[in-house]
């Protein structure tokens, strides 16, 4: 029973499922990082998720419906900006709005210009690297490497890179350091000279730039269609590898990888087990509240997150 | 003198940022249909008239209110305690399955009792599930946004699962038809657990309304929660001390307020009043459970709070407001024979949102502006 299930497919299939939770987690980190909570994740995915579909389908360039999606989430991270940056409303309800928003402006849209809640896609980006070799033909372990890293939607590839440039981009550059600042003590950032208000502007506009590619990827690459609330709570499980990752870009994908993994088994025990699907489901939720709340290895958000930054005005 | 009128100029202009809101948000929705190519003025006649026009109207406006009512004041209960409860939807969930379960199990009961029972299971339901949260935040300080998120989702799962476990069983013509129910949902529950609708209650004396109305006395139920939470709030030692803990929990901890005592007991009491949104849908409405009857409630819920500036009487006012929108939103889409989809309604809801934290802030800024210049 193992060796039918745990095979390269499955593998290869974890990832796919792991990579819109991982980019939308990792606008997450961006967001936190700077002191602003963004639940709005889930709603720009959703949006995100139409957009490449509706944009691919009427120009016939997936690579435009990709670039309409992230343009889009651009657009949300900056109403959520002014919303809660500029005017310090309430990130919370910011978010909430911005979920709202998203689950009607979609199907408001498809219905418009589609006539239906489900449209499928045209055309989707092509496979990238090496080609599956058949069965029996060469060796099995050539062909699981192959099945595993190098037959993917370029989205896979380009995701390892945002990963690895993030990463970088945090922990290794100014900028990180003064993004991480902004979350921790914004008061004391600046006084150094930081820009609070730029950098957490920067932060929610990448946040909801990667929140749309996953949304274009869970449409485009995943699904090939999209359906009236497609987006189905990733949103928040991608909060909860944001947790699980301790706001780390590398944790977060590593979160990911994981609940992608209990997703994949999840849908292949459907038939198989005992152990009903919705246990497991609920998995990726319970180890968040389980590492906000254990003694060892404790997740700890950023200080200043959810803050709205006060100039103080001597 | 003379500035001290302005600042009350100020403070009423504070009070009537909702209603700021709304405009602003309608105007917004009147800009989307000038650009889909309909007529606004056209379009929000049929929104408003059919709603309020006539009894049939305030039925199903009052029926959509009624949940809104209960995850509204769940969140304006939490908001004066500091606390923000975004957990409504899975509160809303196990509530009214605990409610439903108990609705179809003990069903040699009469109604005297097994009603009562319902309720307070609905209740129950959603106090527990409540209660995870605030004790995680009263104890260990887990921001409680992050765990009633999460508990919403576990909520959907566990249900689900509980849901298929207490299916219903497949009708004799689905049987012969071999199909199986698209959507999975429970037994009915019995019919001693059931509401009366007000229809009944205005046959009994006489006054003629449509049979086919949903509208039940779940109703009046929510507006007594209503009453209740403005009790609990301003006329007793709790609810003092939990606005106490909501205005400054260092300062109510230094006075001798215990602030997790009155975490915990804030988000039960809120989880209880989400939890009763099963009175309306399930033992007023459907006597079963199925989950799309409760999806986007418990965040409605924090747009109504918002709207109805965390006060019992405005959660009331704003759920009524939302009800007429959700109401006139699903007329219009058939007068207009579909070309201006429903979920417009979403879009002015979100607005609203957006519009009113907006706008409170702008009066705040206003009013400290007013305060340094005199």
């Amino acid at each position: 029973m193992f060796g039918s299930i745990f095979n390269a497919d499955f593998i290869a299939s974890s990832i796919r499922i792991a990579i819109p939770l991982a980019l939308a987690g990792l606008g997450g980190v961006f967001s936190e990082r700077s002191g602003v909570i963004n639940i709005g994740l889930e709603g720009i995915m959703l949006t995100g998720a139409f957009t490449s579909i509706a944009v691919t389908n009427f120009i016939q360039n997936p690579w435009l419906g990709i670039l309409a999606a992230i343009i889009i989430g651009i657009f949300l991270g900056l109403i959520h900006g002014i919303t809660c940056i500029t005017f310090k409303a309430n990130q919370i309800v910011s978010g909430v709005a911005i979920n709202l928003f998203a689950s009607g402006i979609t199907v408001f849209f498809s219905w418009l210009l589609f006539n239906e809640t489900q449209i499928m896609a045209k055309i989707s980006l092509p496979i990238w690297g090496l080609s599956i070799p058949n069965l029996g033909e060469g060796s099995s372990f050539l062909r699981s490497i192959i099945i595993i890293f190098a037959h993917h939607s370029p989205l896979v590839y380009l995701t390892i890179i945002i990963f690895i440039l993030s990463h970088l981009i945090i922990f290794r550059t100014p900028f990180g350091l003064r993004l991480r600042s902004v979350g921790e003590y914004p008061q004391a950032a600046d006084t150094m000279g930081v820009n609070v208000i730029k950098i957490r502007y920067i932060a929610v506009m990448t946040s909801g730039a990667l929140a749309g590619l996953a949304g274009s990827f869970l449409s485009l690459e995943q699904a090939h269609f999209f359906v009236k609330e497609i987006s189905g709570g990733r949103g928040f499980i991608a909060l909860a590898a944001m947790i699980f990752g301790k706001w780390t870009p590398f944790g977060t994908a590593g979160a990911a990888l994981l609940f992608g993994f209990g997703e994949a088994l999840a849908i292949r025990l459907q038939s198989v087990t005992a152990v009903p699907v919705q246990f497991i489901n609920m998995v990726p939720y319970l180890l968040a509240i389980f590492v906000l709340v254990s003694a060892i290895g404790r997740a700890i958000p950023p200080a200043a997150d959810g803050i709205p930054y006060e100039k103080e005005v001597g | 003198m003379k500035a001290a009128k302005k600042i009350d100029y100020y403070s009423f202009l504070e009070k009537i940022t909702p209603l700021i809101a709304v405009i602003f948000a309608l105007l917004v929705g009147a800009i989307v249909i000038v650009i889909i190519g309909e007529d606004p003025i056209y379009v929000y006649k049929i929104l408003f008239s059919n709603a309020i026009s006539n009894r049939d109207g305030w039925g199903n406006v009052l029926f959509r209110a009624t949940p809104l009512i209960f995850t509204g004041l769940a969140v304006a209960f939490a908001f004066r305690c500091g606390l923000f409860n975004i957990g409504g939807e899975g509160q809303v969930y196990i509530g009214a399955f605990l409610s439903t379960w108990v609705g179809f199990t003990f069903t040699s009961l009469p109604a005297f009792i097994l009603i009562p029972l319902c309720i307070l299971a609905a209740a129950a339901g959603g106090a527990l599930w409540a209660a995870v949260p605030g004790i995680l935040k009263a104890k260990k300080g887990v921001h409680e946004v992050i765990v009633t998120i999460m508990m919403n989702w576990i909520a959907a799962s566990l249900t689900f699962f509980l849901v298929l476990k207490y299916k219903a069983p497949e009708t004799e013509t689905m049987i012969a038809a071999g199909v199986k129910q698209m959507i999975p949902h429970t037994k009915e529950i019995a019919q001693a657990a059931r509401l009366p609708r007000l229809y009944d209650l205005f046959k009994s004396i006489n006054i003629d309304f449509p049979s086919y109305n949903q509208v039940n006395v779940s109703f009046f139920i929510a507006i007594g929660v209503a009453i209740l939470a403005y009790y609990i709030l301003w006329k007793t030692n709790l609810g003092y001390e939990i606005r106490a803990v909501g205005y400054n929990p260092l300062a109510a901890e230094y006075g001798g307020i215990s602030v997790a005592k009155n975490i915990v007991l804030a988000m039960v009491i809120s989880g209880a009043f989400a939890g009763l949104v099963g009175t309306n849908e399930v033992m007023g409405f459907k006597y079963r459970w199925r989950q799309e009857l409760f999806t986007g409630l418990g965040f409605n819920g924090i747009a109504v709070a918002l709207l109805g500036k965390n006060h019992p009487l405005g959660v009331v006012l704003a759920a009524i407001l939302f009800g007429i929108l959700n109401y006139g939103g699903a007329i219009v889409n058939i007068f207009t024979e579909g070309r201006i989809p429903r979920e417009l309604i979403m879009v002015l809801q979100a607005v609203i949102v957006i519009f009113v934290v907006i706008s409170d802030e702008i009066v705040k800024r206003l009013i400290v502006k007013r305060r340094k210049l005199t």
